[in-house]
């Protein structure tokens, strides 16, 4: 406790201006000291606090040594930090204290701020906000084994959840550690932010990246994504993440070249974190309720950012409905990368028709108004439009248009192959159903190739893609 | 950290231990039960259910037919409420 009226320092002998003061502590009448590394120094002090501990440097918020304060009626009246003469006399209002020493030393760095320390420190000061259980593995075992022994993982190694790590995650939101984020599926288990957080440590994100971790997760639990569904399917689908708006940039995305492969740790560790809450707290594994057939490599985890720089038409999340320059993350089913190599076409109608020649293969051929699935437009075929002066509107209407099936071509039996639609009053069939195709702009300046991610089966008996704004979330 | 001190880390689940659940015994017959027929509603799903309907019956057996809304999505819980208010066993039909 400092003293109602009186000086108090803060010192560490490992500081070369903490020694050059020590003798003129000795000269100050009623002084209160607190050593941080040495309980013998300074010398001639009579009893000197020993606060190696620390507590009594962070209740100080001591920054430097030394620190001298002088308090006044209980509380803190005035603070000097390192030497000055002229300030240490004004302090104590001694005239000729300090009188052999030079006029001005800089202090050290408080120990309070040593990495090492820092992180002790932040357990100390907040890990009574963790309700998580502690699991504790002996120094004889190896870590990451012990994670993957315990069935954690998702068969990649791990960030080892420790405490401190899970509140250096948490300095990424505002949000309360026991706040509910959502019920995950399959179980139906609320989430809260700290447990969102310890996955997200797992999966190797950064702490700025979990507002966008945390919309993932609220969207991907909504009732229109319907996680439990993607989960259990045979198909191959997953939840996939794609980011827009200015947050993307702000944690270094990346929406360009290899846009959905390996190489970027958001992109990399952001989708990853959803699949582990997926995993881990809603208890959705494979071989139980994900019962996919193939599964597909991003089930490891999948999320990018749309490129809006480059892109001739407004963001995904503006045409969903969202303010410009709001960040967003759009969730949806999806399963393995089809690319679309198109080099010939220089007019957008043929690239159109090109664009939906593939796309009619999503699930089979031969269905019409069942999957849903997510197109991108690489910025070599999006200068095409772009030169055309087509709007996103006029894009929609003309891919709709090159998508609508000749019942007579896609019902059982045409072609010689038995499955297809049944019989039917309508001559021709849309592939997709209203809003059943996302489009957005990312990859490479170079190279004119398109992208699909095929989907899942679309809308209320199945999943409808859902975005959520991220800001609320910071 | 001192050497041998034990590393502690974070529960990332859900800390509750699975419910244990265990089928009911098989009974040594179906007579005088009250048998469902439960579709998933997929595709073909009741092609399977009316062969077993056409069998039970025929063995003077009483069943009753149920069908979740949506293959896709959990069963309502008011469904599996009347189907376990009505029913002593149920056969469900996977599909594909």
């Amino acid at each position: 406790m400092p003293p109602e009226d009186g000086l108090v320092v803060v010192v560490k002998q490992d500081c070369p201006t903490c020694r050059l003061v020590e003798p003129v502590l000795a000269a100050l009448p009623g002084l209160t000291v607190w050593s941080q590394d040495d309980p013998g120094f300074p010398a001639g002090v009579g009893a000197v606090g020993d606060d190696r501990a620390l507590d009594v440097s962070v209740g100080l918020d001591i920054e430097t040594v030394p620190t001298l304060i002088r308090f006044a009626g209980g509380r803190e009246a005035e603070r000097t930090v390192g030497w000055s003469r002229a300030a240490w006399r004004e302090l104590t209002g001694i005239d000729d204290l300090g009188a052999d020493l030079p006029e001005h030393r800089p202090g050290c760095g408080s120990r309070t701020l040593d990495p090492d320390v820092a992180d002790e420190l932040l357990v100390r000061r907040a890990g009574h906000t963790l309700a998580a259980r502690r699991i504790e593995v002996s120094a004889l075992e190896d870590e990451a084994e012990a994670m993957f022994d315990r069935g954690l993982t998702d068969g990649l190694p791990v960030v080892t959840p420790t405490p401190v790590r899970v509140l250096r995650m948490l300095a990424g939101t505002s949000h309360p550690a026991d706040e509910v984020v959502a019920v995950v599926p399959p179980n139906l288990v609320e989430v809260t932010v700290e447990k969102v957080a310890v996955n997200a440590v797992m999966a190797g994100c950064r702490p700025e990246y979990l507002p966008v971790v945390l919309a993932a997760v609220a969207a991907a639990c909504s009732e229109t994504f319907n996680a439990h569904g993607v989960l259990a399917t045979m198909w191959n689908a997953g939840p996939a993440i794609l980011v827009n708006g200015p947050v993307a940039a702000e944690i270094g995305m990346n929406a360009k070249g290899n846009v959905l492969g390996q190489g970027n740790r958001a992109n990399s560790t952001i989708g990853r974190a959803l699949q582990l809450v997926i995993r881990n707290v809603g208890g959705g594994r494979p071989g139980g309720v994900d019962r996919a057939t193939f599964g597909n490599p991003g089930k490891v985890g999948l999320c990018f950012a749309e490129d809006e720089a480059g892109s001739p038409w407004e963001p995904l999340s503006v045409s969903r409905g969202f303010a410009p320059g709001s960040s967003t993350v759009t969730v949806f089913a999806a399963e393995g990368p089809v690319g679309i190599l198109e080099q010939i076409s220089r007019t957008p109608e043929s690239i159109t028709r090109s664009l939906a020649s593939t796309l009619r293969v999503v699930g089979h051929p031969k269905t019409a108004l069942f999957f849903d699935a997510t197109l991108l437009i690489g910025p070599e075929h999006a200068r095409i439009y772009a030169d055309a002066g087509w709007d996103r509107a006029r894009l929609t209407a003309a891919l709709d248009e090159a998508l609508l099936l000749d019942r007579a071509d896609v019902e059982r039996g045409a072609r010689g192959i038995e499955d297809g639609m049944l019989p039917g009053p309508e001559r021709r069939l849309p592939k997709f159903r209203p809003g059943g195709l996302l489009v957005a702009h990312a990859g490479a300046d170079a190279g004119q190739i398109s992208t699909i991610l095929g989907g899942w089966v679309g809308g209320p008996a199945g999943s409808s893609p859902t975005t959520l704004e991220v800001d609320p979330w910071r | 950290m001192a050497l041998n001190a034990p590393l502690v880390f974070l529960d990332p689940t859900d800390e509750s231990r699975p419910a244990a659940r265990t089928a009911i015994d098989r009974p040594a017959s179906l007579d005088g039960l009250r048998i469902g027929l439960l579709d998933i509603n997929k595709a073909r799903g009741n092609v399977f259910l009316d062969r077993v309907e056409q069998l039970l019956t025929g063995q003077g057996l009483a069943v009753a037919r149920y069908a979740k809304p949506t293959f896709t999505r959990p069963m309502p819980p008011d469904l599996r409420r009347e189907i376990t208010a009505h029913c002593d066993v149920v056969i469900e039909a996977l599909a594909d």
